[in-house]
């Protein structure tokens, strides 16, 4: 690792072998082939779900285009979000302000579709050229009489995660405006899932069936009005903690509400979640169904899984995903297929959730933060690894490796939270890891 | 109905695009420079930019692509990206050693202010340049113009600081492609040869973004045009630029820098486009049409001849980039069948000029706009209006096909979700021939489904 370069080995750690705690948190190097996006694209996607809101994008065309129905996050009514809105800012706009524009646009859009709520999307340049986007949101609100909210978005404030906070920000702000429901008992919020592939679907059938009601998600199939329903939840069930916790924090301290972190890949974290919820409520009969829900689950999951596990023993894996708490799942669910994880890295993790992998990986596993296809093909070569999971960009790197692969991200084609899921998930590693085309290339 | 949103009647809009049939500047800039040996491209802006077009440019090759990122920070946007500049110029050559950085901006970094010209100058002066390595610039601000015009300014970038006359003729002529695929490079290449023409090819992405699986990752694959043939583009008898949007600027820097004559042609797309272009490098080289591609020629007018049947009257909705529509209406007119919508988000005058000319007379109903307010929206209108009989255009017209039931053929950027681009050309008479299988592949199909089961047809 030769071409490893002095400040990036502080992010970069062995288990067993490194001294130095991995460092992170840290904003990329200039000049990286980081695998990192913007603070816009972090708020985009965690809202986009919500699938009555107009979402518009001040900005040029390219940040609309590049986040127009990319997510996969499924709605069960409304397609809106699918659709891409821009005010697609010129020259002019830049020199002489696109405030106009951006008023035109809103008005034009909530006249055209009768929104339950919009977004509006602020992009660099929008943060460059100053325009008082809140300004003209509060103005477009008070004449429409929606609700309009900014997600103060630009590009550069920071990474990923800042944006994941504008967008609890913006939410913050539609949460507990409607005081007219009265919640009925064991009520919860599911917060960071994002229905890709169903997911949100199967795990609203696994609270139901154990007698927990859920208010509303944030944000898979979301809908605006739940969302202002949500300060009435007893319980905030907290997944892809990156994302969610401000507004998990925040609902905390504003309403009261409790929150759990709580995983949906593999199935201990899956059970975990369930009996969390269930002791939350100290509630024997939710404990009783759970249990039960559980067990009929694993009767039939493990059996399935049983014929992967052989044919997937011993294989090793590299994982490298936005937020290191999916990370850590994925460690576990890989184990319950005999697969054992030789690198493992996120672009946003935590100290938290590095100290967690090291303890839960073994001796010679190479932990990392923000890394970049150079330092992770040269891992997966040096760790002969069989199977690779992240998202797109890492997908043809591994492929060209010659090394199996799983989208863990947007791109999912299927469900693997949940115990369905994670017979999905074992189906699609085992698929790609024995195929055949592996033998083909000399 | 997953476009159940779309109005059925044409609202007016001022300020607002809806589903964009264009995107920005710096992803052209992107694939040109990819289109270079050995070139690592730069996003002088967020680190966002340089994710969504490596995302983008990945999902529609299924391809590693690289691309570094300056990372701006609050501080750059207030103090300028200079600094993130230099430090990435470092950075790039020593962890990943490129031959050549190929910096373009991004709207931030115009926004500030940033002289790319400037830094990159500082960085040489400096001596953050190693020895026999390059770093290029193109300005690509995504509020002005659209990819296509950050793919013309790239090239231009590229001609700028590579191209040189030296005063010694050399027998070759430049080729400026325009935005096609690596499979259109190559059959480009093949042409070529079969008409003897010697010739630099700019950019050349085969064996960039098509390279084949051997167990190994190659941060910079064998293809892309080399240095000593950029340099000598300086040299050579005359230029052919393939699409006035994507190669005009550069065919013109070659003029003025290096009194090199250029002719702008048409992407040879479809017989007449192809037959142009085939003339003009017969014109400019000095040499003869062989049998080979007379032939060629010849089987593609043999298959619109044998299914004229099945296009005629047809009509089509299309959208993508000018330099594809025109040659693409020109051919879809030639075979009878009728462009009745064209939808472009790339700006420029000559769109409607040129659609003008080629479909006064022939199709007098056919609706096109460009610029703004062009987009995949206004085309759903359109059809929901008066519907057509097949769509062609990148991958975001599956909507409409879903929605409105209408056959669809892939062709342009991005195409998401098939493959085939990358290995298929629709360029030349062969990539015509392409084209008509693809319309008569699905049009069939969709007689073959709908017809009444007395119409079914074993021969057609």
């Amino acid at each position: 690792m030769e071409r490893l370069i002095k400040e990036r080995t502080k992010q970069i750690h062995t288990i067993g072998t490194t001294a130095h705690e991995l460092d992170c948190e840290k904003k990329s190097l200039a000049g990286s082939v980081s695998q990192r996006a913007c603070v816009f694209c972090g708020s985009r996607v965690v809202l986009y779900p919500i699938a009555d809101a107009l979402h518009l994008i001040h900005g040029p065309i390219g940040c609309a285009a590049y986040t127009w129905d990319i997510r996969g996050a499924l709605s069960s009514g409304p397609q809106l979000h699918r659709l891409s809105f821009s005010t697609d800012l010129r020259e002019k706009d830049v020199v002489f302000g696109g405030e106009p524009k951006l008023y035109k646009a809103l008005t034009e859009l909530i006249e055209a579709y009768q929104p339950k709520a919009a977004f509006v999307y602020s992009t660099c340049i929008v943060g460059v050229i100053g325009d008082d986007v809140e300004a003209i949101c509060r103005q477009v609100s008070k004449e429409q009489n929606i609700q309009v909210l900014p997600v103060m978005a630009e590009g550069f404030k920071g990474t990923k995660k800042d944006g994941y906070k504008a967008a609890c920000d913006a939410l913050s702000l539609l949460v507990g405006t409607d005081n007219t429901y009265e919640a009925p008992p064991f009520s919860i919020n599911i917060l960071g899932d994002f229905n890709l592939a169903g997911e949100l679907w199967m795990l609203k059938d696994y609270y139901s069936k154990i007698g927990v009601n859920i208010i509303t998600c944030l944000t898979g199939d979301g809908r605006v009005d739940e969302i202002r329903k949500a300060h009435k939840a007893s319980l905030n069930v907290v997944q892809c903690s990156g994302s969610m916790m401000h507004l998990a924090r925040e609902m905390k301290d504003k309403y009261g509400i409790p929150f759990k972190k709580v995983s949906y890949f593999g199935i201990e974290d899956m059970a975990d979640a369930l009996y969390e919820v269930a002791s939350f409520f100290k509630s024997d009969e939710l404990m009783d169904k759970a249990r039960q829900l559980v067990g009929d689950e694993l009767s039939e999951l493990l059996p399935a899984l049983a014929p992967f596990k052989l044919k997937l023993q011993g294989k090793k894996a590299a994982i490298y995903v936005g937020g290191a708490f999916k990370a850590i799942s994925l460690v576990k669910a890989l184990r319950l297929i005999g697969m054992e994880t030789a690198v493992v890295g996120s672009q946003t993790g935590n100290r938290d959730d590095y100290m967690l992998l090291k303890k839960l990986c073994d001796e010679g596993t190479v932990i990392v933060d923000d890394s970049n296809p150079n330092e992770l093909s040269e891992f997966v070569k040096e760790k002969g690894v069989n199977l690779f999971i992240g998202g797109v960009k890492e997908r043809p790197i591994a492929y060209k490796l010659g090394i199996g692969f799983c989208d863990h991200n947007h791109e999912r084609k299927e469900a693997l939270a949940g115990f369905e899921g994670m017979l999905n998930f074992a189906h699609e590693v085992c698929a790609s890891v024995t195929s055949p085309v592996w033998k083909f290339f000399k | 109905m997953l476009l159940r949103h779309t109005t059925d009647k044409v609202v007016e809009r001022k300020a607002l695009t809806v589903n964009p049939a264009k995107t920005c500047q710096p992803v052209g800039a992107m694939y040109a420079a990819l289109g270079i040996h050995g070139c690592l491209p730069h996003s002088h802006g967020s680190q966002g930019c340089c994710s969504y077009h490596r995302s983008a440019l990945t999902r529609h090759y299924k391809e590693p692509v690289m691309a570094a990122t300056s990372s701006f920070t609050e501080g750059s946007s207030v103090f300028g990206g200079q600094s993130n500049l230099m430090q990435a110029i470092t950075n790039i050559f020593t962890i990943y050693e490129p031959e050549i950085i190929a910096v373009h901006s991004t709207c931030l970094s115009e926004t500030i202010g940033d002289d790319l010209g400037q830094i990159v100058n500082k960085a040489r002066t400096d001596d953050k340049v190693p020895e026999g390595k390059h770093v290029i610039h193109a300005a690509t601000p995504s509020y002005v113009g659209s990819h296509v015009t950050g793919y013309a300014n790239m090239l231009e970038g590229i001609v700028k600081y590579f191209a040189n006359n030296t005063d010694e003729l050399i027998n070759q002529i430049n080729l400026l492609a325009g935005w096609v695929e690596p499979s259109d490079m190559r059959e480009l290449k093949r042409l070529m040869k079969l008409m003897k023409v010697r010739n630099v090819l700019l950019p050349d992405t085969s064996d960039v973004l098509d390279t084949p699986m051997n167990g190994h990752y190659e941060m910079y694959p064998k293809g892309g045009t080399t240095i000593p043939e950029m340099a000598s583009m300086g040299n050579s008898l005359h230029t052919i630029g393939l699409g006035e949007w994507a190669t005009k600027l550069a065919a013109i820097k070659l003029d003025n820098q290096c009194k090199v004559n250029f002719t702008i042609e048409d992407l040879p797309i479809g017989l007449k486009a192809t037959d142009r272009f085939i003339q003009a490098l017969s014109r400019v080289a000095s040499v003869s049409v062989p049998d080979s591609i007379n032939d060629e020629r010849g089987r593609l007018v043999d298959v619109i001849t044998d299914m004229h049947q099945y296009l005629y009257g047809k009509r089509v909705a299309l959208w993508g980039d000018p330099d594809q529509l025109i040659p693409l209406t020109e051919f879809l007119v030639d075979m009878d069948m009728k462009p009745v919508y064209i939808v472009s988000g790339t700006p420029g005058k000559q769109f409607d000029k040129r659609m003008k000319a080629l479909l006064e007379d022939k199709v007098p109903e056919a609706k096109y706009k460009n610029g703004a307010n062009a987009d995949m929206f206004l085309m759903h209108q359109w059809i929901k209006e008066e519907p057509v009989d097949l769509l062609i255009g990148n991958t975001y017209g599956k909507y409409i096909a879903r929605d409105e039931n209408i056959p669809f053929v892939r062709m342009g950027f991005p195409i998401l979700d098939r493959i085939g681009h990358s290995y298929f050309p629709t360029i030349g008479y062969m990539g015509g021939i392409r084209i008509l299988e693809k319309i008569l592949s699905v049009v069939m199909e969709r007689q073959d489904t709908n017809c009444p089961e007395e119409a079914f047809e074993l021969t057609m």
